[in-house]
């Protein structure tokens, strides 16, 4: 990674910067033309004056009546110069709320990401190695099915299940309102973890599993490996020391990538099982009309899903000797 | 499907084996395989069978999905209503059969049409190169930047006003980006070769060079892509109808029936697990047409087809370069943020 490489990263870089202020742009010109924060207000009973209505709109930055373009101006020279987000249409700090949000999902992805990831792989290794033996004939049509199976239909399954069981697993929430001190909320907390992770887990470790079986059917067909077992290795030492980690290496750019995609949230998963996180945000900041979270949410994941291409492609070139050179 | 190689005297055999291959077409051929493959036939049994349910048995049933049985509210299946009623009375077959049709029709037109997109995009990126190829690859990394979830709810339900098909048009157009890198990159290695190089030198049109002599020869990536995208545009309209930005009232597909039946999904799970049974075996059934296909038009290495097999909406046999690959992962990934 010498000179070169320094400057085809800055490059790209300087071209991500561009990509996100012209998505976030565009996102924000959308959402403000067809989202009406207006309508939260003249809903309540009784109804607020309306030229109350318009100053309280004014002072978030919201109010129809001033032009789209000097609201986007606002907007983003905040952005830019104060690193401030604006108000919810509530009036509660967008930046805070992001951050709240950040860290619940963080909490409910880290755990299915690392588990599901690990066991992905190794799932999706040993069916390489027993190809069309039945157990790989049995995880592949588990794994079409699985991937046929749409999110919602994955969580409300596990509830339904739950609740015929007697409801041995509470799951609605981050843990139970009513827990009283730091340790029980902690177990209902864990407790609440239960059925999101599952959910996660089925869907990450049948698509790292799919993916892994692959590039690890293509390195057992590999000429290094019969050279490896040629000098004398046996078959499980040739496939665990020179196979494995070959074919895990294509695998980690899209791990890192999933990690660094765990602060956007799980939009169908928090929205089922009642976590407010920031997938959840994505769908109630559209529902609740409220634009400023919009732009937020559009920043963030557009920021984030470049950091993670970049970072995924440095794991990659790290990893890889012939991107290397 | 063995008597498809028929038993022939073992003296006839060599010649008449000759005269076989001899004459089947490459698409002979291709379908052959397809036909050998056991799972995508059940695949399209059953995707037969679901279409001619869900357009020919309305027809046949004594409720439509718009009658109100008020003698049974919300009751659970039994002789008159075979999948039972939801809360209004309303036959929960016609109410499942109407929404596998729309579902059937959006997977059926917009998988297909996400990949002419991406076929013409990624063929144009590559024929042309310069200054179109920066534009539309430039283009390209835009759409997988902007978050296509909120756009798409943003905009669905406002074209509430048109039909369904401005919809499916808007699925589409944030589905291509993949397979155009990936045509992209074989056209890039197409259009040096010398039968373009002909077309091109005795000044053929550059539009007829890419429908006549480069797409066609991407076009088993571009078939399995096609069936590959059913499924994909079909969960992603699934997901949006789930959340109410899908398809809107008075229409009804299986992601606005599954939303409606999951706050009843644990006492009266009829409501909820027909609708999503459906969407299941039509996702699986695309699947494993898909991976038929695959399997019929690679009969290359083993490995090739494995990779490919992998996982969904995947490259063709001819992989990229290895950074083309990290961004493929990449975006895979991306799929991953609609869990």
């Amino acid at each position: 990674m010498g000179r070169g490489m320094g400057r085809f990263l800055l490059r790209r870089a300087v071209n991500y910067v561009i990509l996100v202020f012209i998505a976030a742009s565009f996102t924000y010109f959308l959402a403000s033309s067809y989202l009406e924060p207006i309508v939260n207000f003249l809903s309540k009973h009784p109804q607020p004056p309306l030229s109350s209505i318009h100053n309280i709109l004014r002072s978030r930055n919201l109010d129809p009546n001033t032009p789209l373009v000097q609201r986007y101006w606002t907007w983003i020279t905040n952005i830019l110069f104060h690193g401030n987000f604006g108000q919810t249409f509530d009036g509660n700090s967008v930046n805070s709320e992001m951050g709240r949000r950040i860290f619940v999902s963080t909490e409910l992805l880290l755990v299915a990401t690392l588990v599901s990831t690990v066991s992905g792989v190794a799932w999706g290794a040993w069916n390489a190695l027993r190809q069309y033996r039945p157990s790989d004939r049995i995880s592949t049509v588990v794994s079409y099915l699985l991937l046929a199976t749409p999110t919602p239909v994955i969580a409300i399954s596990l509830e339904t299940v739950d609740q015929w069981m007697g409801v041995p697993v509470q799951y609605t929430g981050m843990y139970d309102p009513g827990a009283q001190g730091t340790w029980s909320v902690i177990t209902s907390n864990m407790q609440h973890l239960i059925l999101p992770t599952i959910t996660l887990f089925l869907i990450q470790a049948t698509l790292f599993s799919r993916y892994q079986r692959g590039t690890m059917l293509d390195v057992l067909g590999s000429d290094f490996l019969r050279t490896a077992r040629a000098k004398g290795l046996t078959r499980r030492q040739a496939v665990l020391k020179h196979g494995l980690r070959t074919a895990v290496i294509p695998v980690m750019p899209l791990l890192v990538y999933n990690i660094v995609l765990l602060f956007t949230g799980a939009t169908f998963t928090e929205k089922i099982f009642g976590w407010h996180g920031m997938g959840e945000w994505l769908v109630d900041s559209i529902t609740q009309n409220d634009v400023n979270a919009v732009g937020a949410i559009a920043v963030f994941t557009a920021v984030l899903v470049l950091i993670a291409g970049l970072l995924s492609d440095l794991v990659y070139a790290a990893l890889d000797p012939r991107v290397r050179s | 499907m063995t008597q498809l190689v028929p038993d022939v005297p073992a003296d006839v055999l060599p010649e008449e084996k000759q005269k076989k291959t001899r004459t089947l077409s490459r698409g002979a051929l291709v379908r052959r395989r397809f036909r050998r493959n056991r799972l995508a036939m059940v695949g399209v049994g059953i995707l037969a069978v679901l279409l001619v349910g869900a357009y020919v048995l309305p027809y046949f049933l004594k409720f439509s999905y718009t009658d109100n049985d008020w003698n049974a509210l919300g009751t659970a299946p039994d002789a008159t209503h075979w999948f039972g009623t939801n809360h209004p009375g309303v036959d929960m077959l016609a109410l499942t059969m109407r929404g596998l049709q729309k579902s059937l029709v959006i997977g059926l037109i917009g998988g297909p049409l996400t990949t002419l997109i991406a076929a013409l995009v990624g063929a144009s990126a590559g024929y042309f190169g310069g200054w179109i190829d920066r534009i539309l690859m430039w283009v390209l990394e835009l759409m997988l930047v902007v978050p296509s979830f909120l756009l798409l709810a943003l905009i669905a339900p406002r074209l509430a006003g048109g039909t369904w098909l401005y919809f499916v048009v808007l699925l589409s157009a944030f589905g291509w980006m993949i397979t155009a890198r990936v045509v992209r990159s074989m056209t890039q290695t197409l259009k040096d070769r010398e039968y373009v190089l002909a077309a091109r030198y005795m000044g053929v049109n550059p539009l007829v060079i890419i429908f006549r002599h480069i797409l066609p020869n991407v076009a088993s990536i571009l078939i399995v892509d096609a069936t590959i995208q059913v499924g994909a545009v079909v969960l992603s309209e699934s997901g949006l109808s789930y959340f109410g930005f899908g398809i809107q009232a008075p229409d009804i597909s299986l992601g606005t029936l599954i939303a409606d039946g999951q706050p009843d999904a644990t006492t009266s799970p009829w409501m909820f697990f027909f609708p999503a049974g459906f969407l299941v075996l039509m996702g699986l059934c695309v699947a494993f047409i898909g991976d038929g296909l695959r399997d019929a038009f690679d009969p290359t290495a083993a490995g090739a087809k494995a990779v490919v097999k992998s996982i969904k909406r995947a490259k063709g046999p001819i992989a990229g370069s290895p950074a083309q690959d990290v961004v493929s992962n990449t975006a895979r990934a991306e799929e991953g943020l609609a869990s």
